[in-house]
């Protein structure tokens, strides 16, 4: 295959990787003022990315890069949320730092590269690729959480978040040196063929680690500590990105290399897994109860998440994965939502209020905000009429299909843990006295917008999207069988 | 016979190097020696046959690490008198982690003899006729290259974050303006002034 060919496949990632240099230049010439402009060049060029996806498919660079239509769902989602993180952005700078110095001009760019690396991790067809995409990821992930410099809470963020990274990298890093070691190949193919000639005591130990440091990115216990201290401390939209991008990003190249390059030793990775999906949900329904900030809630909202998306990959079928596509896609869109709702809490200057208990009563003053929390908190709950009910029942169903019971069983009996500090958000907001707190109106039509449209979508108007979102994610899935 | 001479001389030349790296009284003397340390290094890697590790050795460690030493040495105020104080009281644990090492280097030399390891599974086999540079960068820039930019891209996101998180616009200070300068006519700057004898001048 040409260089050309290659190239062609490759084109959403070079289109971003382009895009963001220029931007690069252009952000060195005209200084902070055309951040503006930038951000809305970086969200049409995620765009015109992911119309490129559309291209054909093949296996690009000898197999290191894999266009399929699981990447291409994944990159989809993780372009969406990349955008919206991009467009919410400029207000809550504009108003946080109380300098009033806005936005700088690298924050769309360091978001572009990022996806950049979120692109190669999910087509990831090579131990090689997998690991330099992830970097690339991370280290934008770092100075992103650490943007407001000035704030030693966003600076702290970004220095525990680098440090733990690193530290996930390295375990990673051993795990990807063994698997090489013992099967001495890094491409995908290749580790399975091995696998399949039965899987050797290092094999075993590199599959081990290997998984370690993927659950560390995608913060599923036991490797969750990082999680809410950089969520409560990054920047508002920068924590919507983190929730939402890099965990589809992490979610899908685990999931690539499970099925894919491990697929022949599932017995032993599917322990791990079970473990992890076990422990996450059951610690991400129990530490939420007690948090009084919101993002940190949401922060372990998220693990609680991804270990019901771990449900699915237990599974290890075609219908577990397309079961966890899906509960990717409606995860991304309650996240955005829930987070865009989070940005509305702002004190009369525009500074942001974290606390919980600053939404009590809030009804009576927003009705309007107060609807849209409501109606993504029931959807995290899973509460039937909305959407956020549907994915969880098909990771379940797909977990009964293989005989996991159990695991379905604590999966829904957790999920009923998790209900209640979602439903007492919704009980502050609608039923406590409110407070002398007062939020600041919002005329801002993008996260109005934002927040419309995600609402809209979860709603149970969402389940007419339920054809054509399973037939994607199904055909998704099969690419990787 | 030539190149038992050229080992022998890499080979003391780095230990005496080494040494006087650890006993210069002068801590910028020690980095000096330091560097002479991994030319010799970068010889013996030479001898060798590893020419691109030779190179690595040169243009990373002389070129970046080293240089990066001189400048912590010198700008950092340590007060290495303090720092060698400790020097007897902790020789045992010193002496003790020298025997470690000493001990691993004595089972990899036999673990080395009993055998080489397992290398039949190599993706690619090792040419003997190409230089190793050349295989390298002939892989770097083929098979490789989608992984090689990918690291590109991580470099200059590095590169930005320190920029990002360190840079700031300083105020109150007066930069020239070169286009103003030049864009600036006599009528602006100069005046007639029809001055009365004996009167001061009102600017």
């Amino acid at each position: 295959m040409s260089y050309a060919e290659s190239l062609s496949l490759t084109l959403s990632e070079v289109i971003l990787a382009a895009g963001a240099l220029v931007l690069l230049l252009v952000a060195g010439w005209a200084g902070d003022k055309a951040t503006r402009l930038i951000s809305w060049i970086a969200v049409v060029l995620l765009a015109v990315a992911g119309l490129a996806l559309l291209g054909p498919a093949g296996a690009a660079f000898g197999g290191q890069y894999q266009a399929d239509s699981f990447a291409a769902f994944a990159k989809v989602l993780i372009y969406f949320a990349a955008g919206a993180s991009i467009l919410i952005a400029p207000r809550f700078f504009q108003l946080a730092d109380g300098s009033h110095m806005g936005l700088r001009a690298e924050y769309p760019i360091l978001i572009l590269l990022a996806c950049v690396g979120m692109g190669m991790m999910v087509s990831a067809g090579d131990l090689l690729s997998l690991y330099v995409g992830l970097e690339l990821n991370s280290l934008a992930a770092y100075v992103l959480a650490s943007f407001m410099r000035s704030d030693q809470r966003s600076a702290e963020a970004g220095l525990k978040y680098f440090v733990l990274g690193a530290l996930a990298s390295g375990i990673l890093l051993y795990g990807i040196s063994l698997v090489y070691g013992f099967t001495g190949t890094t491409a995908f193919d290749g580790i399975a063929k091995a696998y399949g000639d039965g899987v050797s005591m290092g094999e075993l130990f590199g599959l081990v680690f290997v998984f370690a440091g993927l659950a560390f990115k995608v913060s599923a216990v036991p490797f969750h500590m990082w999680t809410p201290d950089v969520y409560e401390g990054a920047p508002t939209p920068v924590t919507t990105f983190f929730a939402s991008a890099p965990k589809v990003a992490a979610l899908c190249m685990a999931i690539r290399v499970a099925v894919v390059a491990m697929g022949p030793a599932a017995h032993q990775w599917q322990q791990i897994v079970i473990f992890a999906a076990l422990a996450s949900t059951i610690l991400g329904g129990v530490a939420a109860i007690n948090q009084t900030n919101i993002k940190r809630l949401l922060a372990y909202s998220s693990i609680n998440n991804v270990g019901f998306a771990l449900i699915g990959l237990a599974a290890g079928t075609q219908q577990g994965i397309a079961a966890v596509l899906t509960y990717l896609a409606v995860y991304v869109v309650m996240t955005i939502g829930s987070f865009v709702c989070v940005l509305q809490m702002r004190d009369a200057e525009g500074r942001p209020i974290e606390a919980i208990s600053a939404l009590a009563g809030l009804s009576r003053s927003r009705p309007g905000l107060s609807a849209a929390f409501a109606i993504f908190m029931f959807s995290l709950a899973g509460i039937p009429p909305l959407f956020g009910f549907w994915p969880k029942f098909l990771v379940f169903d797909a977990a009964v299909a293989v005989g996991l019971l159990p695991l379905a069983a604590v999966g829904i009996a957790t999920s009923v843990i998790g209900a209640f500090y979602y439903i007492k958000i919704v009980k502050i907001i609608y039923f406590d006295e409110p407070g002398e707190e007062v939020f600041a109106a919002n005329n801002n039509v993008v996260e109005t917008g934002l927040m419309l449209l995600t609402a809209l979508a979860v709603s149970p108007i969402g389940y007419l999207a339920i054809p054509v979102l399973g037939q994607l994610s199904d055909r998704a899935a099969g690419s990787l069988f | 016979m030539i190149q038992a001479f050229a080992f022998y001389l890499f080979a003391t030349m780095l230990i005496a190097s080494a040494v006087l790296v650890i006993s210069a009284r002068n801590p910028v003397h020690s980095v000096l020696w330091l560097i002479l340390g991994f030319f010799n290094a970068a010889g013996l890697m030479l001898l060798l046959g590893a020419e691109f590790i030779a190179m690595l050795l040169v243009i990373v460690y002389v070129g970046a690490v080293a240089v990066l030493f001189l400048f912590v040495v010198m700008m950092l105020d340590i007060d290495f008198a303090e720092l060698r104080a400790g020097f007897v009281r902790y020789l045992p644990f010193g002496l003790l982690l020298a025997m470690v090492l000493a001990v691993e280097m004595i089972f990899a030399v036999g673990a080395w003899k009993a055998g080489s390891l397992e290398m039949a599974q190599r993706l690619v086999p090792i040419p003997s006729d190409v230089p190793n540079i050349e295989a390298i960068g002939d892989l770097l820039y083929t098979r490789y290259l989608y992984v090689f930019e990918g690291a590109g891209l991580v470099l200059l996101v590095a590169l930005i974050g320190a920029i990002v998180l360190t840079h700031r616009a300083r105020g109150g200070i007066r930069p020239q303006n070169i286009s103003e300068q030049v864009k600036r006519r006599p009528q602006d700057a100069t005046r007639n002034i029809d001055q009365p004898v004996g009167q001061g001048v009102e600017l």
